[in-house]
C-alpha cells in the first residue's frame, strides 16, 4: 500500500466506502489528510453529500384508497379461510 | 462486538450471535441480529391473531417503498400494483410459519423481490438481472477521467475543480431537482437502482439490503457507489446547465 498521497481521482473512488465506514484506519487517515490540502475534493464531498440528501427527500404517495380497499378484501378474505372471525 | 462472517462469497458483519448465515432465494428466513424493534414482534403477533389495524399499520409502513422496488423489475405501473398485492398475500398466507427470526421486513421484502422476479420473467419485460449480484456491471469511473489531470507532476489531480453547492440549499430542495433525480434513478442499471432505493431512500441498514437482495456487504457497496456517483454527477449537469 503506497504511503504517496493519494490523488483526487482516486479520492472519489473511496467515496463511499469513507462514509460506509470501510477505510482501513490507515487508507482514512490518507483519505482526511489529501481533503485538508484540496479544495476540489472538499467540493465533491460537499456535492456527494448534499446528493445524499436530496436523495433521502425523495418521497413516496400514500396507499392509494383503491389499494388499500382491495388489501383488506384479500385480509379479510384470508381470515375467514383461516377460521378467524371476522367482526374484530 | 462484531465478527465478520464469510458464506460461499458473502461477506456479512454480524453483530454478536453464533448462528451461521445463509443466504438463500427463496422466502425462508435469514436470522438476523436484534434489529427487531418491540413494535415488529407486537404487530406480528397481532397480525398472526386477525387484527385488522396491525394489517393496516404494516401496510403503511411498507407498501410505499414495495411498489418503489416493484417498479425496478417490472416497467408497468399496473403490473407493479398487482406484483405488490401478491406479495401482500403470500405475506399472509406465510405469516403463521414466520418465526421471527429476521425481521418481518426483510422476510416481506424477499417475498416481494421473487414475487417480483417471477412475475417480470413471466411478462418478458424482465430487465437484465443476469448478474443480479455482480458489481462488474460496468467499469464506469465515479467522474470522468476528463476532469482529472492525465500525465505530469500533477496527474490524477482536478483539471475542473467541482465548484462548492453551499448556496444551493433552496435548488437542492425544489421539485424541479426532486423529478431530476427521480428521471436519474429510473435510469440506473436494475442493479443499482435498488440499492440506492433501499439504502438512500428508504433508509434501510446496509445489513437489511444484503439480506433482500442477496448481495455481500461489498458488492452493495460498489453499487450504491456507483449510483450515488451518476446521480452527483447529473445533478453537477443540471446546476451547470442552468
Amino acid at each position: 500500500m503506497s504511503t504517496e498521497d493519494l490523488s483526487c481521482q482516486e479520492l472519489v473512488e473511496l467515496v463511499t466506502d469513507y462514509y460506509e465506514g470501510a477505510l482501513t484506519p490507515q487508507e482514512r487517515e490518507r483519505f482526511e489528510k489529501h481533503l485538508v490540502g484540496c479544495r476540489g475534493c472538499r467540493n465533491y464531498l460537499e456535492q456527494m453529500r448534499k446528493t445524499i440528501e436530496a436523495v433521502g427527500k425523495l418521497t413516496e404517495d400514500d396507499v392509494a384508497p383503491p389499494a388499500r380497499d382491495e388489501l383488506l378484501t384479500h385480509f379479510r378474505t384470508w381470515k375467514q379461510r383461516n377460521g378467524m372471525s371476522t367482526t374484530a | 462486538m462484531r465478527t465478520t462472517v464469510f458464506d460461499s462469497g458473502a461477506l456479512i458483519r454480524w453483530s454478536g450471535g453464533s448462528q451461521a448465515m445463509t443466504t438463500r432465494l427463496d422466502n425462508t428466513e435469514i436470522p438476523e441480529p436484534s434489529l427487531l424493534l418491540d413494535e415488529d414482534q407486537r404487530l406480528v403477533q397481532a397480525l398472526k391473531a386477525g387484527d385488522e389495524a396491525a394489517f393496516m399499520r404494516i401496510v403503511s409502513l411498507y407498501h410505499p417503498a414495495m411498489r418503489r422496488l416493484a417498479l425496478v423489475y417490472v416497467a408497468d405501473s399496473a403490473v407493479a400494483d398487482d406484483v405488490v398485492q401478491d406479495a401482500w398475500i403470500g405475506m399472509l398466507q406465510g405469516i403463521h410459519r414466520f418465526e421471527g427470526r429476521s425481521s418481518l421486513k426483510t422476510w416481506l421484502f424477499r417475498i416481494l423481490s421473487n414475487t417480483a422476479k417471477t412475475r417480470a420473467q413471466r411478462e418478458r419485460r424482465s430487465v437484465a438481472f443476469s448478474n443480479l449480484g455482480s458489481a462488474d456491471d460496468d467499469d464506469e469511473p465515479a467522474v470522468e477521467a476528463e476532469r482529472f489531470q492525465s500525465s505530469g507532476p500533477g496527474a490524477g489531480h482536478w483539471l475542473t475543480k467541482p465548484e462548492s453547492w453551499q448556496d444551493l440549499d433552496e435548488r437542492l430542495a425544489s421539485t424541479e431537482t426532486r423529478r431530476q433525480i427521480e428521471r436519474v434513478i429510473e435510469t440506473l442499471p436494475p442493479n443499482q437502482r435498488q440499492v440506492i432505493i433501499l439504502r438512500d431512500i428508504e433508509g434501510w441498514e446496509s445489513l437489511e439490503v444484503c439480506n433482500v437482495l442477496g448481495l455481500s456487504e461489498s458488492n452493495q457497496r460498489v453499487l450504491l457507489h456507483r449510483a450515488r456517483s451518476r446521480v452527483r454527477r447529473a445533478l453537477e449537469q443540471f446546476f451547470t446547465a442552468a
